[in-house]
């Protein structure tokens, strides 16, 4: 029999403070975890997420780091060993490039070379993503990166009841886990909602339909979710009825979901804030050719950054980055293919 | 509870015996590694640690074994044999056999046996640091008295991450001993060409850390310091920065073939004049602590030893195909549908 949660208030969370509720609730639940990372103490982070969480758990748990991202990677693999969780934040996960050597090579691999003895129960964070004019070095999604490394997983949340539910499991999960954090999403007023009061988590591997449609299916994560709803909107418009995929997930893939929808619409198109050549979208459109290509009335395309860095500039920024006019076009392109 | 190894008789004759086995049983150990490599019988890249002993003989047997923690890079045969691991298990990973203790997937470079606190085996120059760092975090946050020693070569003093990890220990007080092994040549680049200051234990002084260059040829000498480093280290909980001097005798790697690209037959020769095991076999004569017809029935037994564990890691399979999607994650096999 379903049960359905129900809200004992009415109270909205955003996505901001959905991720801080996970941490502490976790903090609180497990004594042996504790989170590190730039500014994460006395200043809260530099988004706020970790505001009043060394108040609440000690300087002992919530502990500030040096500038020094490998090194903070490096000694939460030692903490890990220790039979720590660690909780370690990113101040951008554009700024994870200088620990990249300790979480693709050390971190990825120890469960492996210990031959199963030792997994690392390690959640890295970090605010990611473009449409916020943070210029080349503070809009990026560089998932691909580590997806292109075996040992780690890497989840992508849009929604508060996701972010909060996501952050749950990966602190849960004895591998170590990647969160790409929207930071355009955290102080979103519109995507704000009610969270169950009941402990929860949101399975990690597991993509959620946003829209139910049957003439194409509209694959992303992250900021590009509410763009595919918008694109789903113009759609009708034209009478194509579009379904929505939130893959949540980047690793594990929910293989299941890409396919049983493709199955139903035939069509697809792939939308990734990450570079075309190498990101994601093109591993999503590989696996469709692997796994559906019989069911395809259309190639299957996909809708990606620019090769090109991130711009400054408001106008160019949104050129790189997929537009929703873009997306549509092509959406239209592949629906009368 | 981990077992502790004895550590205030070391004047005493059966003490002087055990050390003296791990000296004899490293070297030959690490000459049946160079000639598995060269049967093709141990594929990639290894790295032996013929010459340089002591060091490793001499600083292990001042922990305590099972407690204190051990972290080092890629020349790794040598800390596990002395911890205890098992010599099989290890030959039979250097091998790539199932027997091993990765089954094989880890090999030469990436040696571990956590319940004997050694935590790898790490091939990636420097990289390693930071772990070290966060193990001694996580015994001090637990309160235990535990020591790390952390290990790395000349060549890995000069990695960015190293210095990351020097100040964060130092910051907070890591009972955290960074042991750089001075063997002269970051693989066959001269100390001169690639350090600014060759006195490498000067990396510890930015960071107000206690450092200091020790010998690490003359294993009698190098046990007192390490002895001396380590208690301060368990009593201070504080970190600390040893420059070892040491050389190895071997080439940089299984495969370094041509050593006159980087050194002189004659340099080699004049470091062979402080072998480490020479030097202690004259410290056990010279103090009556051994006879010589003692020293060379030992040798002979290790030899022997060293080929029957041979014989039997050689006996042991390479790891199933099938097994090679298994320890990526714990819980899942990646791409399994494909």
């Amino acid at each position: 029999m379903a049960t359905t949660i129900e809200p004992t208030t009415q109270t909205k969370t955003n996505f901001l403070t959905a991720i801080q509720e996970a941490i502490a609730e976790e903090m609180a639940a497990n004594k042996n975890m504790i989170c590190l990372g730039e500014d994460i103490g006395i200043l809260g982070g530099a988004f706020g997420v970790t505001i009043g969480l060394q108040d609440s758990f000690g300087t002992e748990r919530v502990i500030d780091m040096p500038i020094s991202e490998a090194a903070i990677a490096g000694v939460s693999i030692g903490l890990a060993l220790n039979g720590k969780t660690v909780c370690a934040e990113f101040q951008f996960m554009d700024f994870i490039s200088t620990g990249f050597d300790q979480i693709v090579n050390n971190m990825a691999t120890y469960h492996y070379r210990t031959a199963g003895e030792v997994a690392l129960n390690i959640t890295m964070r970090g605010p990611a993503g473009g449409y916020g004019g943070g210029a080349l070095y503070h809009s990026q999604m560089n998932e691909a990166w580590f997806a292109n490394s075996p040992g780690l997983k890497i989840v992508c949340p849009s929604t508060p009841y996701d972010a909060k539910g996501l952050t749950k499991a990966a602190l849960r999960d004895p591998n170590p886990v990647l969160i790409y954090e929207v930071k355009e999403l955290y102080r979103k007023r519109e995507i704000e909602e009610v969270l169950p009061t009941e402990d929860y988590i949101v399975p990690i591997g597991k993509a959620a339909i946003r829209r139910e449609g049957k003439d194409i299916t509209l694959i992303s994560y992250g900021q590009n979710v509410y763009h595919c709803l918008e694109v789903a909107d113009l759609l009708a418009k034209d009478g194509f009825s579009a379904e929505v995929i939130d893959l949540r997930s980047i690793v594990p893939l929910d293989e299941e979901a890409i396919v049983t929808s493709v199955k139903k619409t035939n069509r697809v198109l792939v939308i990734n804030e990450a570079p075309r050549t190498c990101g994601f979208a093109g591993e999503v459109v590989a696996r469709i050719n692997e796994l559906c290509f019989e069911y395809l009335d259309a190639p299957a395309l996909r809708v990606t950054r620019l090769d090109t860095p991130v711009p400054w500039v408001k106008p160019l920024e949104l050129f790189v980055l997929p537009s929703v006019d873009k997306m549509y076009q092509t959406a239209l392109k592949v629906c009368r293919y | 509870m981990a077992k502790q190894a004895n550590l205030e008789n070391t004047e005493q004759p059966a003490h002087m015996e055990t050390l003296y086995r791990q000296m004899v049983q490293i070297r030959h150990f690490e000459n049946k590694c160079n000639q598995v490599y060269r049967m093709g019988k141990a594929g990639g890249y290894l790295h032996v640690y013929i010459g340089m002993e002591a060091t490793a003989v001499g600083w292990l047997n001042c922990i305590k074994h099972g407690w204190d923690y051990v972290i080092t890079a890629y020349r790794d045969h040598a800390q596990p044999l002395i911890l205890g691991s098992d010599p099989m298990k290890l030959m039979a990973e250097i091998m790539g056999r199932q027997d091993g203790y990765s089954n094989g997937k880890g090999g030469s470079m990436h040696i571990y046996d956590i319940e004997r606190g050694f935590f790898g085996g790490w091939g990636i120059v420097g990289g390693h640091t930071p772990i070290g760092a966060g193990l001694a975090f996580g015994s001090k946050y637990k309160g235990e008295d535990r020591v790390t020693l952390n290990f790395l070569g000349d060549g890995a003093a000069n990695a960015g991450v190293f210095f990351e990890t020097l100040n964060m220990a130092a910051l907070w007080d890591l009972p955290c001993i960074f042991i750089i092994e001075n063997n002269e040549f970051a693989m066959g680049t001269r100390i001169e060409y690639h350090a600014a200051d060759t006195e490498l234990h000067k990396r510890g002084f930015p960071f107000g850390m206690k450092h200091e260059r020790v010998d690490g040829m003359d294993l009698v000498q190098v046990m007192k310091d390490a002895k001396r480093i380590v208690d301060y280290v368990r009593k201070e909980q504080k970190p600390y920065l040893v420059e070892v001097m040491n050389y190895r005798f071997a080439g940089h790697g299984a495969a370094d073939n041509d050593q006159s690209l980087y050194r002189t037959p004659e340099e080699l020769e004049h470091a062979k004049l402080r072998d480490p095991i020479k030097l202690f076999e004259k410290y056990l004569l010279d103090n009556n602590l051994m006879t010589q017809e003692k020293m060379e029935a030992i040798d002979n037994e290790i030899e022997q030893d060293i080929e029957r564990i041979y014989e039997e890691a050689d006996a042991s399979p390479h790891p199933p195909i099938e097994d090679v999607y298994s320890h990526v994650y714990t819980d899942m096999e990646p791409e399994m549908g494909h």
